[in-house]
């Protein structure tokens, strides 16, 4: 199957200055990630806050250029500078109080991309945004709007719309749902899977909550501190997870049902700082059944029951 | 008899725009060591209805109730003074964003033993001492290192449990804990409800936990009440209310959870949104977004017995179906 977007190896690294004459230290938030996405499928990409996930979207979306590694939407490599390739990828933002501008009337925060991009008259770029405010649900009075006059689960339906106003491929959700009443958080969920369907349109699925990805995957990718720790189909990652970070992962993830109690698979601490990642598998200080070669060997991802994993026990 | 009882509490807010009802005659009793569950979306006021017994809502709020008593102490008719001493003592919050919930100017030992100076007669060794003791039992390590350290330099999970070492330093009899797991990552948050649930159980204390996340329910609570638009509309234990919601509300939320979805593909979702300050429906507010709505819900909504949950409804469900359709069947 053809890929749209093919990374191999990307790897981000910061520099964060120490003082006037320190050594720069190095945050390596991202450390060699390799996956693909297909069109009309979704990938999701799950883990803690400072695994990478958000550093991958970024990259992603050509907002920041990779470290090192190579990332090809299209069958073209992504270049910074390449316009007709950004309208290729668009992304939609966790917090929709925060991603729209105050001061624009909804129209206009539609319409920009258009104007920018295309070479369409103010006629045809009215009528493309009344068609996909039609599309995500909004009503044609909401025109005229000003973001502050809706409600949560609308503005992030502003945020889909606006993401979709240049046909893109690919769309980057990161952690499009986590900031939305449960009962609204159903219906994104619902016209997001409606809008796949019709455009298309390939999906990374950045969250960390395992229900929603459980329900919205088809391929599932887990990081842990800027690595790909497990990576498979939906049905082999949940249902029968091997790495123990997934397992952890999983286990802690509450389960609505009173009469169910999962095996808590406990894990000790916190994740280690990106600035200082362990030697060996870097998830060895919390693991539970670590053995003393985790410590010094790094394993590397590995074919485990058609799905890949990097783990040496798995 | 109960430990906190709370009787038709309602909040009013004096806005720019007129008066707002947060709470709307919401009943709350919790039980000596019991852990009991206020569920419901943004606007739902359970934040509110905590705040008001504790106080710390601003001036522009009203609050009136018919009965607020603790322990068999009169919350209504106490002096301000009386009530401070109860307040942080006797009754204990934690809230949702520890991070700026710590005072970024002191140290953690400045701010737990804060505590420990204004409800014990401790003195300062015994309250250092004090301090330790009470990190130590919230599984901060190496807690004679952190006495020292400011909030900036904890992690998220740390400071949430610097929070509940503040808020059970004087063992509290009941904790109030709002949304206390919702700004951390799915294994912290694993650690920080066992924690809570140690400490009820070690300290015979009883816990509000307020949260939107019904897998948080599920493994926590025994009683849970459900809240909607500022109104309690379902309140049962917590295996009946998963097993059977009386509520068309509690139900809808239910099956809105994509874990119990049964297949990929469409999620049944609740149309419409919560209503604000200016859409509030005349008669049941769950009436225009309810799949169940007939003619009388425009004009209220009844209150049913414990054996449907006391749901705030016309037609309260037994096993997904109104109560009326079966009796016709």
């Amino acid at each position: 199957m053809s890929d749209l977007l093919k990374a191999t190896g990307l790897t981000k690294h910061y520099e964060v200055k120490k003082g006037l004459f320190g050594e720069p230290d190095i945050v390596r938030a991202l450390n060699g990630v390799s996956f693909s996405l297909e069109p009309g499928k979704t990938l999701a990409v799950v883990g803690e806050s400072g695994c990478g996930k958000s550093t991958l979207a970024r990259l992603v979306t050509m907002i920041e250029e990779p470290t090192d590694g190579e990332l090809i939407i299209d069958g073209k490599p992504a270049k910074p500078g390449d316009k007709h390739l950004r309208q290729t990828v668009q992304i939609v933002f966790q917090n929709p109080y925060g991603s729209l501008n105050p001061r624009q009337k909804i129209g206009s925060i539609l319409e920009e991309p258009l104007k920018i991009n295309m070479p369409d008259d103010a006629k045809t770029r009215r009528k493309k945004a009344e068609a996909m405010m039609e599309r995500v649900g909004l009503r044609p009075e909401h025109y005229d709007r000003y973001p502050h006059m809706f409600s949560g689960g609308q503005r992030q339906r502003i945020a889909i719309a606006r993401a979709l106003m240049l046909n893109p491929k690919v769309l980057v959700l990161d952690e499009p749902v986590s900031a939305l009443d449960l009962s609204i958080q159903a219906q994104v969920l619902n016209l997001l899977i409606d809008l796949q369907q019709e455009f298309g349109l390939a999906y990374m699925f950045i969250s960390h909550d395992l229900s929603v990805v459980k329900h919205i995957a088809d391929d599932v990718m887990v990081m842990y501190l800027g690595r790909a720790i497990e990576k498979g189909t939906g049905e082999k990652a949940f249902g029968d997870p091997r790495h123990p970070y997934t397992k952890a992962l999983m286990s802690a993830t509450p389960i609505a049902d009173p009469n169910q109690r999962r095996a808590r698979v406990k894990l000790e601490g916190e994740l280690p700082s990106p600035l200082n990642i362990p030697a060996g598998c870097a998830f060895h200080p919390r693991c539970p059944i670590a053995e003393p070669r985790c410590a010094q060997d790094k394993p590397e991802l590995r074919e485990v029951d058609g799905r890949l994993v990097s783990c040496h026990l798995a | 008899m109960s430990l906190l009882e709370i009787r038709n509490l309602s909040v009013t807010f004096d806005t720019a725009s007129g008066p707002f009802r947060a709470v709307d005659g919401v009943d709350v009793s919790v039980d000596a060591r019991e852990i009991l569950s206020i569920v419901g979306e943004s606007g739902s006021g359970k934040s509110v209805s905590m705040l008001a017994l504790m106080g710390l809502l601003p001036d522009t709020a009203t609050v009136t109730a018919d009965v607020m008593r603790f322990d068999g102490q009169d919350l209504k008719t106490m002096s301000k003074r009386a009530k401070r001493s109860i307040i942080g003592r006797e009754v204990a919050m934690i809230f949702q964003e520890p991070m700026s919930s710590l005072n970024p100017c002191f140290t953690v030992e400045f701010q737990i033993s804060e505590m420990l100076r204004k409800h014990t007669d401790l003195d300062r060794s015994a309250r250092r001492k004090r301090a330790i003791e009470l990190m130590e039992a919230v599984g901060i390590p190496s807690p004679e290192k952190r006495l020292g350290t400011f909030p900036h330099q904890l992690s998220g999970g740390m400071s949430q449990r610097v929070m509940i070492a503040m808020a059970t330093s004087c063992r509290p009899k009941l904790l109030i804990a709002d949304e206390p797991t919702t700004a951390l990552d799915v294994t912290i948050q694993a650690q920080i409800l066992d924690l809570l649930k140690e400490l009820c159980a070690d300290n015979n204390m009883a816990l509000v936990l307020i949260t939107h996340d019904m897998g948080v329910v599920a493994q926590m609570a025994d009683r849970v009440q459900v809240q909607y638009a500022g109104q309690k509309v379902e309140e049962q234990n917590v295996n009946p209310l998963f097993a059977d919601p009386h509520h068309p509300y509690t139900a809808a939320l239910l099956s809105a959870l994509p874990e119990r979805a049964t297949a990929r593909g469409h999620l049944p979702s609740i149309r419409g949104v919560v209503p604000g300050q200016f859409d509030r429906p005349p008669g049941c507010l769950f009436e225009p977004r309810c799949s169940f709505a007939v003619a009388s819900c425009r004009r209220g909504a009844k209150r049913q017995g414990a054996d449907l949950g006391h749901a705030l409804c016309n037609r309260p469900l037994i096993n997904g179906v109104p109560a009326d359709e079966k009796v016709e069947a």
